[in-house]
């Protein structure tokens, strides 16, 4: 009898454990679902306008033609330039902290600015590009102003990755360098940071891709909704692939008329951004495979 | 750091090699230790110039009318400037994101770290982290066209772009988040306290509720407090999708303007040092505020409450 009632509730357990483990399984899929469903609506809406036309020409026609070449060669300035900055600043930071600092107080304050940095809204940057590049500086509204505030937003993310990728690199072969007589500068330039690069490079590219996307730190800051003209300076402004998507599809009579042209500027900024996150993706899981 | 002398490699008559390798050494870290300086100094220049552009206002506004002034009229002459609806718009689209995006981070979490085969494992996560990869502004977009006519419709509602509008797409945004530090919460709890509980003859469920997550809760903390804070401080979302209206809201479907949209739809209208262009980077100070908050507690909670087990966030 009591055995029955046992075996019957290890039964109900087991049956309970089997429920939920179902029920958590459903909820990660459901995230890949949204993913998936994000990019199919895109797709099927978008590629249609996609062309040869679309990817090298300028728009026409109060916008409701043409293509986004301007604003492709914007969003590539801004988040190259981006990068160009933030990631030598961003390696030597990670380099202080991780070769350097290790545990001490100053390491705690700066680590602690980086994280803080991480959560400061893009909105945010975007008022202190305006109040500080654009206008305290007098860069105006510009490629300029847009890289640097961009570079301001980027660097915790290359720091944290840079950060990571050196805490992977065994002592080992610091200890191996040093005993072979070499100094630290000469251990972390020839040894660490050769073995570290592969991840470093993992963080420029995510970098990269975040700045890609950004709107709102540039939207006071580097982005116009229509210029003429290519950008020949650096305090030219430029057209953006994410502002073209918002201003297209909030502001002026012709939304309605423009909205293929929303699909495929959403395409082309979604194929850029995912595509680098996939290359980081892979280059990280390769990395992962070989440790 | 400590002592250090430039001149020691240089006036020594002897032209000491190692000396001189030592000022080298010295050189390369305190150029390093400058430039790992740039984060504080980059945090410190967000501060002084949000308060030189935002301070202003209060010359000739008063703190209360701003915070607890139910009207947002900027545009008047003289402009009115009451936060009121703007900070409970955005205080309601975050907590409303939050109480969806929570279960929806974090039992995916446990799914992956505990019960999923390493293989899905692999294929899974990658996924999960592109979703946190998209750009807000396509987000924004997908909620305005997809989003806005089906809560229409299936509601009744009088606009789609509202309060759950917003809410919905901001949960898109932050569950990716919230799964990947839940997740390595969850992966840094060590395997012998997995172990102990099922060798007492808990079952694997037993064993995750009881034991596993109770371990991770302060990482999973951290990574609520920090998807909250993502929430707060997101701009294209709440711009795209809230539908702009500064009412205090009071149903899911009134239209909000939570503060990161209203700095981002007026900048651009509000003349250089006007009343309106200050009372914008006031604003701008409390939604740091706020967010700075949430990251502090953040760090905290996984500061204070150091994982069980070696490792820790």
């Amino acid at each position: 009898m009591s055995q029955a009632i046992a075996n019957d509730s290890a039964m109900s357990r087991r049956m309970q454990e089997k429920g939920m483990f179902a029920f958590l399984r459903l909820s990660a899929w459901f995230n890949v679902a949204v993913l998936a469903a994000v990019c199919l609506y895109l797709c099927y809406n978008g590629l249609p306008v996609i062309s040869l036309e679309f990817l090298t020409e300028a728009p026409r026609n109060m916008m409701t033609e043409g293509g986004i070449f301007p604003c492709i060669v914007g969003t590539a300035i801004l988040a190259l330039g981006a990068l160009i900055i933030a990631f030598p600043l961003g390696v030597a930071s990670a380099i202080y902290l991780n070769e350097y600092a290790g545990k001490t107080r100053m390491a705690g304050i700066i680590r602690l600015g980086v994280n803080n940095l991480a959560g400061v809204p893009s909105v945010v940057f975007g008022l202190f590009g305006l109040s500080f590049f654009v206008t305290f500086l007098g860069f105006g509204v510009s490629i300029l102003s847009g890289v640097l505030t961009l570079a301001v937003l980027t660097l915790p993310v290359i720091i944290s990755t840079a950060e990571e990728a050196l805490r992977s690199v065994p002592d080992t072969y610091r200890e191996a360098s040093l005993a072979l007589g070499a100094g630290k500068a000469q251990t972390i330039a020839r040894v660490v940071i050769p073995s570290a690069l592969p991840g470093m490079l993992t963080g420029a590219i995510l970098g990269v891709a975040r700045a890609a996307g950004e709107t709102a730190a540039i939207m006071f800051t580097a982005a116009v909704f229509f210029t003429p003209k290519n950008p020949t300076s650096i305090f030219d402004s430029v057209m953006c692939l994410p502002y073209h998507i918002y201003v297209l599809c909030t502001a002026g009579t012709e939304i309605d008329k423009t909205r293929p042209l929303q699909f495929g500027t959403a395409i082309v900024l979604i194929v850029l951004v995912l595509g680098m996150n996939m290359i980081a993706l892979v280059v990280r899981d390769r990395l992962q495979q070989k440790h | 750091m400590g002592a250090f002398a430039p001149w020691s490699g240089i006036t020594l008559f002897s032209g000491n090699l190692m000396s001189n390798r030592l000022f080298k050494e010295k050189m390369v870290e305190r150029s390093l230790f400058f430039t790992a300086l740039i984060s504080l100094l980059a945090l410190a220049g967000i501060v002084i110039f949000l308060f030189m552009e935002g301070m202003p206002l209060f010359a000739h506004y008063s703190l209360t009318d701003f915070f607890f002034g139910e009207l947002w009229y900027p545009a008047e002459d003289p402009g009115v400037f009451g936060i009121l609806p703007l900070i409970t718009g955005s205080l309601a689209v975050t907590l409303l994101s939050s109480v969806l995006a929570i279960p929806l981070g974090v039992l995916p979490a446990i799914y992956l770290n505990e019960i999923a085969h390493s293989n899905t494992r692999r294929i899974l996560k990658p996924f999960i982290e592109l979703l946190a990869a998209l750009p807000s502004v396509v987000l924004g977009f997908l909620g305005m066209v997809v989003l806005a006519p089906f809560i229409q419709s299936a509601f009744g509602a009088d606009t789609g772009l509202n309060l759950l509008n917003a809410a919905l797409v901001l949960t898109v945004m932050t569950v990716p988040n919230i799964c990947s530090i839940s997740e390595d919460a969850l992966h840094a709890v060590p395997n012998s306290l997995r172990e102990g509980s099922l060798a007492l003859g808990a079952t694997k469920w037993q064993t995750i509720v009881r034991v596993v997550v109770p371990a991770a809760v302060s990482g999973i903390g951290t990574a609520i407090m920090l998807g909250m804070s993502r929430a707060i401080g997101e701009t294209m979302v709440v711009l795209m999708c809230a539908g702009g209206a500064g009412i205090i809201p009071d149903s899911l479907f009134t239209p909000i303007r939570p503060m990161p949209a209203s700095i981002a739809a007026e900048m651009a209208e509000a003349p250089f040092g006007s009343d309106h262009y200050h009372a914008l980077f006031a604003i701008g100070i409390v939604l740091f505020v706020f967010t700075f908050i949430f990251n502090i507690v953040a760090y905290r909670i996984a500061a204070k409450h150091r994982q069980v087990g070696t490792s820790s966030l």
